[in-house]
């Protein structure tokens, strides 16, 4: 009984501590992602930044269907396009305003999303993944079937947005700080989500559908709804998109962006909250800083670095960065003073 | 009606090539439980290398031959040295899926560096008369890709029910564990699968460039979704699966695009693609697919 009082002390400054190292993090954090805009160039915050932001927001919605609760989608890509395209024709065709595409686009990708969830309830895992691998397929053919209304292969040029005189910023910067907004409210309110009694069903469903069924989780309904979710936060996404690069044709939301969003999710690490971040900066500066010399050969080695390190770090980047925080910490703290409770806590911090 | 049956024709044709590659698709599934992404691109380096050895002055059909060996080796390489690092794949699906896209990347690119970009144009193996029967012509090539089909759906029958060799794959495939405490090599018979995968895939590469009479890199990733239909729509553990999924899957393709005009050559995808949801959910195991039973 005494022992275990005392093993149990000596926790308390150590979690004080890691909530002081929190906010030290995320002070710096943000002050970094606040500062990006005056320090790089134009064309870096345009073509790299921004599209960072808006893959992170569709990679955070996939992350909740993939990673929380385990339906593998090679096809948010087309949710992307869906919500990219609702702005674009609203904006360029019906003068609407901008924000309000932005609702127009949640509420169609969310209902287009519970309407692919719906088969989901029957077919399940591989299945799925590949009806899935049929939306992203079919959506660029049927954007050139109806040309005269999306323009097709031509694509579509809508009206710029132009930073409010009040703000004294670039349009480039005033389009960060925007998307910067709309990332930080989706990846709190994710973050909430996940940590709420419905994360932990979401969970739940994902580790073992039958056990979360006998404990009373309503598996069709939360399954449909997550479907419906997710594909409106990479709606979401793809409306800011078209803020962020006013342009759409059918090749922009074709397979590809599906499955570099499977992979920021991934490479960031499947069912962390901020993965999908790390995951979007990956597939959007790894091309970057591969050599340059001989061009046709930077696919070679971005596909034999992302086999690399799915050998290296099955877990993605976050799920790396806790295995050596983990192995830091037994390495650092003296044997005598290591609890054997060491292990359960890693297993609650991994849950 | 002629025009009908000209239309199955051509749509058995069609559907016999992504037959073959679902065959190769189910495969690797049954051996590894690996769906591989990376099935069209193994077929389209492999293709590259038939047409090489062409090239050089090899008879169409040994070409093929050569480089089905070829693949059979690489695709074992592949197996032991980039799959089985990653680990089991039912344990982790998500990371054995970004594996085999990032070899897709890799391959494609491989592909253009070696070879560059431009297309290709590739021989025919099988002459280009047609024949009458019952007043439907139906071309030598129809017939020859039917019939390497069919071959091989015998041949590989033949191996996995009635050698040894098969046997062990197929206890393999069932369970790991077991198979590898009654001393079968299970890393030699998944090497084994990845290579068998990889030497069907080049035949089909083969069929797929010699129906089109072009290789570029660009095509092989539409005959994977076409695959990956064939084999979801037949039950991506079942080989006759594969075969007859594929087979329907290029025979609606045709007939939807020929017959309903709204849809036309860009949508005919979309038919197959709603044939399949509605299979699925009636049968979420696709139609020869094995039910799995859940133990709680």
């Amino acid at each position: 009984m005494s022992a275990a009082t005392e093993s149990r002390r000596p926790a308390l400054p150590r979690d004080r501590r890691s909530l002081v190292v929190r906010i030290v993090v995320t002070i710096v954090v943000g002050a970094i992602l606040l500062y990006i805009p005056q320090y790089f160039p134009r064309f870096r915050i345009e073509g790299q930044f921004n599209v960072i932001i808006t893959y992170a927001i569709a990679a955070l919605g996939l992350n909740l269907l993939t990673g929380f609760n385990g339906q593998i989608s090679v096809g948010h890509g087309a949710f992307f396009g869906v919500g990219a395209y609702t702005t674009a024709i609203l904006v360029a065709d019906h003068d609407w305003s901008y924000p309000a595409t932005f609702v127009a686009g949640a509420v169609l990708t969310f209902v287009l999303g519970l309407l692919v969830g719906l088969p989901a309830l029957r077919i399940r895992g591989l299945y799925l993944a590949l009806v899935t691998l049929a939306l992203a397929t079919v959506f660029p053919l049927i954007i050139t079937r109806f040309s005269d209304v999306t323009g097709g292969t031509q694509g579509k040029r809508v009206p710029r947005v132009r930073a409010p005189e009040w703000s004294g910023l670039q349009d480039d910067q005033w389009k960060y700080y925007v998307l910067l907004g709309f990332a930080v409210v989706a990846f709190v309110l994710v973050r909430n989500l996940v940590r709420s009694r419905v994360g932990r069903s979401l969970i739940a469903i994902r580790d073992n559908e039958t056990a979360a069924e006998v404990l009373g989780v309503n598996l069709s309904l939360y399954k449909v709804v997550t479907f419906g979710v997710s594909a409106m936060l990479a709606g979401v996404a793809g409306c800011l998109s078209v803020l962020n690069e006013p342009f759409v044709n059918a090749e922009k939301y074709n397979i590809n962006l599906s499955i570099t969003l499977l992979v920021a999710v991934v490479v960031g690490g499947a069912a962390t909250i901020l993965g999908p971040a790390f995951g979007a900066f990956f597939v959007v500066f790894l091309p970057e800083w591969l050599p340059k010399s001989q061009p046709e050969l930077s696919p070679v080695l971005f596909g034999g670095a992302l086999i690399l390190l799915m050998i290296v770090a099955p877990g993605g980047f976050l799920g790396l960065m806790r295995q050596l925080t983990g192995w830091a910490k037994r390495r650092l703290r003296p044997p005598s003073s290591d609890p054997p409770t060491s292990g359960t806590e890693e297993a609650l911090a991994s849950a | 009606m002629e025009l009908f049956f000209d239309r199955l024709v051509v749509g058995l044709e069609q559907g016999a090539v992504y037959a073959s590659v679902a065959l190769a698709l189910v495969l690797i599934y049954r051996t590894t439980s690996v769906v591989n992404f990376a099935q069209g691109e193994l077929a389209l380096f492999s293709t590259f290398v038939t047409w090489q050895l062409f090239e050089w002055g090899l008879p169409v059909g040994l070409a093929i031959v050569v480089s089905m060996a070829l693949s059979f080796v690489g695709g074992a390489a592949i197996e032991r040295a980039i799959i089985r690092p990653v680990g089991d794949a039912s344990k982790n699906p998500l990371a054995i899926v970004i594996v085999t896209i990032g070899l897709l990347l890799a391959l494609n690119a491989l592909v253009k560096w070696i070879w560059g970009p431009e297309g290709r144009t590739f021989p025919k193996i099988f002459s280009a008369n047609t024949i009458e029967i019952g007043g439907v012509s139906i071309s030598y090539q129809a017939l020859g890709i039917l019939a390497v089909l069919a071959v091989e759906l015998v041949l590989l029958y033949l191996l996995f029910q009635k050698t040894k060799l098969g046997l062990a794959v197929r206890s393999v495939a069932s369970n790991n564990e077991s198979s590898s405490l009654v001393g079968i090599p299970v890393g030699r018979m998944l090497m084994f699968g990845w290579g068998l995968a990889a030497a069907v895939g080049a035949l089909a590469g083969a069929l797929y460039a010699s129906q089109l009479a072009v290789l570029d890199t660009t095509i092989f990733f539409q005959l994977l979704v076409y695959a990956f239909a064939a084999a979801t729509l037949g039950g991506f553990d079942s080989p006759v699966g594969a075969v007859v999924g594929g087979l329907i899957v290029g025979v609606v393709t045709v007939m939807a695009g020929g017959y309903i005009g709204w849809l036309g050559e860009d949508l005919k995808l979309l038919a197959a693609f709603l044939v399949i949801l509605v299979v699925l959910l009636v049968r979420p195991q696709g139609l020869f697919g094995k039910k799995q039973v859940e133990r709680v």
